[in-house]
């Protein structure tokens, strides 16, 4: 069961967060609209830091199993003898007015949970992802697939335990060969305020989305430089 | 009982909750889908049935949260839901999002949103 065991293993906060479940803040009577968003990244880059960091719940762990038969369209040869493909999450939420609730998942950046993605993704207002300096490359695959699904998102870089120095933001953003329009910030996911200066940063960009001319205008100018 | 131990009885466990079947509409309830007890157990009732009306009884609760505190996977709640909601013992509340043609939610939606954010 590797798959399971493998995104909550060097994560803080999940383990034991079974008990009390949904029973410790009740959502208000009144929710009625639910709004997600997806914070993916790679193997303890802090997904989980992050959402406990902003959660009016302790993080809360699930999982999502996929029968063969299903994981088949993906690569069967990667779980050849598995009956199932077992894939754990995290996540947490802020109740943001009397009708609508947040709920914040974390979600394993890793191909082989590929499954869960479509799920987490749907009806989403956008995507987080979280990175470490350390291992940038993990986040080659989340952001190939939030582009695949066009999922609007920012790129947050987890700075708590870096190396020293530092790469900057622009190195991050060669490194990871972001374009200009997607927003690239620094946090530390355990502080409250900076996940939700985060969050604060995804939601301001998707209303800069709303506005064609602020879509459209990076890729025009890229496109006349060429 | 873990979701580790869980996992090593599955899918024996699993199959007696769902009574066998392990396919829904996957469009049916979303994860997010707020889930309302609408009446008291019946005497009678499938253990996991009862366990989801009595968290729903007060407040409405995320299916991922039921999925969470019933330590079962995702979709095998999805199945449980659906028996009651296809009862009368449950309601839901759909999140509006899940009805949207586009990615990109409304700026109405998108401005509340960073009302409540920005209050935290």
């Amino acid at each position: 069961m590797d798959s399971k065991a493998s995104d909550r293993a060097a994560e803080p906060g999940p383990a034991g967060a079974q008990a009390g479940a949904a029973g410790d803040v009740p959502l208000r009577r009144t929710a009625r609209d639910a709004l997600k968003i997806v914070i993916v990244g790679g193997f303890g880059v802090g997904k989980t830091t992050m959402v406990g960091s902003v959660s009016e719940i302790r993080p809360l762990s699930t999982e999502e199993v996929m029968t063969k038969a299903g994981v088949g369209i993906d690569d069967p040869s990667r779980v050849a003898d598995k009956r199932t493909t077992t894939v754990a999450f995290d996540f947490g939420r802020i109740s943001l007015d009397e009708h609508r609730v947040l709920y914040l998942f974390g979600a394993p950046g890793q191909e082989r949970f590929w499954f869960i993605w479509d799920q987490l993704f749907s009806g989403s207002l956008g995507a987080v992802v979280l990175v470490d300096t350390r291992r940038l490359e993990d986040s080659f695959y989340p952001l190939d697939r939030l582009e695949h699904h066009k999922m609007p998102f920012v790129v947050a870089v987890n700075r708590f335990d870096g190396p020293d120095p530092q790469p900057s933001l622009g190195q991050v953003r060669d490194a990871l060969s972001l374009d200009e329009d997607v927003p690239l910030v620094d946090c530390d996911a355990r502080l409250r305020g900076s996940s939700k200066d985060v969050l604060i940063t995804l939601v301001r960009h998707l209303t800069t989305l709303h506005d064609p001319a602020a879509l459209h205008a990076p890729a025009a100018i890229k496109e006349a430089a060429q | 009982m873990s979701l580790r131990a869980l996992n090593h009885e599955e899918p024996d466990r699993l199959y007696t909750v769902t009574g066998g079947r392990s396919r829904i509409d996957d469009d049916a309830l979303d994860l997010v889908t707020l889930v309302i007890a609408e009446n008291d157990p019946a005497p009678g009732m499938q253990s996991e049935h009862v366990t989801i009306l009595r968290l729903c009884r007060h407040e409405p609760v995320a299916v991922v949260e039921l999925s969470s505190h019933l330590r079962l996977p995702v979709s095998v709640v999805k199945i449980l839901l659906l028996d009651l909601r296809d009862t009368g013992h449950i309601t839901v509340r759909h999140p509006t999002s899940a009805n949207a043609t586009t990615h990109l939610a409304d700026l109405e939606t998108l401005k509340q949103v960073l009302v409540g954010l920005e209050s935290l």
